[in-house]
C-alpha cells in the first residue's frame, strides 16, 4: 500500500468513525468547518518546515507527487484525519454529557 | 542548533496554540481526564500507523535534525510528541473557535 492508498483511507475511515461509531459527528457540524481552516493554515507552517527542511523525507514512489508548501498533499489527508478522531472522542467524552441513561437526549426545555 | 528542528517546529505548534487557555478561558488543559481519554488512544492508533509507514519505507527521518532518541521499530521521540501536541492544540482551537462563535451569536441575539 502506498501512502497515498493508506491517506485515502485514514480520511474514509475517520469521517465513518466520526459519524457511525463515535458518533458526534463533528464533520457535520459548524466549529469544526469554523476551526479546521485555522488548524490547515498552520498544518502548511508546520509542515511546510519539517518537509522544506527535508526532516521528513518521503520515498517518491509512495506518493503522487502533488504538494502543497513543500508538504505532499497526503500529509494533509493524514492531517485532516487526526484531527477529525481527535475531536469527535474530545466532544463524545464532553463534561456535558456524562455516561449516563440518554446521554444523547434533548436538553429539557425551559420552564 | 539543527538538531533541535523538528523539537523548536513542535514548540511553535504549542505556542501557537497554548495562549487560547489564559486569554479565551476555554479550560482545556483544566480537564486532564479528558485530554488523556481523548489523546491516548488517538496517539496509540497514529503510531501504529507511523510504524507501519516506516515499515514499509513511506517515509524516512534526517537525523541530523532530530535529538536522537529512537523507540524501537525506528520511532523518534519527535513523531510521539507530534501526536500529543497536534491533538492538544487542535482542541485548544476547537474550543476556542466554539466559543467564539457563541459570543457572536450571543451578542447578535441579546
Amino acid at each position: 500500500m502506498t501512502y497515498t492508498m493508506a491517506a485515502v483511507t485514514g480520511v474514509v475511515a475517520a469521517v465513518l468513525i466520526d459519524v457511525f461509531a463515535i458518533r458526534s459527528r463533528v464533520v457535520l457540524g459548524k466549529v469544526f468547518w469554523c476551526t479546521y481552516p485555522i488548524i490547515f493554515g498552520f498544518q502548511l507552517l508546520s509542515n511546510g518546515i519539517l518537509t522544506g527542511r527535508g526532516v521528513v523525507l518521503y520515498n517518491p514512489a509512495d506518493i503522487l507527487g502533488l504538494r502543497l508548501v513543500y508538504a505532499p498533499v497526503e500529509d494533509l489527508l493524514f492531517g485532516f484525519a487526526l484531527i477529525v478522531l481527535t475531536l469527535s472522542l474530545w466532544v463524545r467524552l464532553s463534561a456535558a454529557s456524562p455516561p449516563g441513561p440518554d446521554p444523547s437526549g434533548p436538553p429539557a426545555p425551559p420552564p | 542548533m539543527l538538531r533541535f528542528t523538528y523539537l523548536l517546529v513542535l514548540a511553535g505548534c504549542l505556542f501557537g496554540a497554548l495562549w487560547l487557555e489564559p486569554l479565551l478561558k476555554v479550560g482545556v488543559l483544566r480537564q486532564v481526564r479528558r485530554l488523556i481519554l481523548t489523546i491516548a488512544p488517538v496517539a496509540a492508533l497514529f503510531i501504529g500507523w507511523d510504524l507501519l509507514a516506516i515499515r514499509a519505507g513511506h517515509w524516512t527521518f534526517d537525523p541530523a535534525q532530530m535529538v536522537g532518541v529512537v523507540f524501537p521499530g525506528g520511532l523518534p521521540l519527535e513523531e510521539v510528541l507530534f501526536f500529543l501536541v497536534v491533538p492538544v492544540c487542535a482542541i485548544l482551537g476547537f474550543e476556542a473557535t466554539r466559543q467564539t462563535l457563541l459570543r457572536l451569536s450571543a451578542r447578535r441575539r441579546p
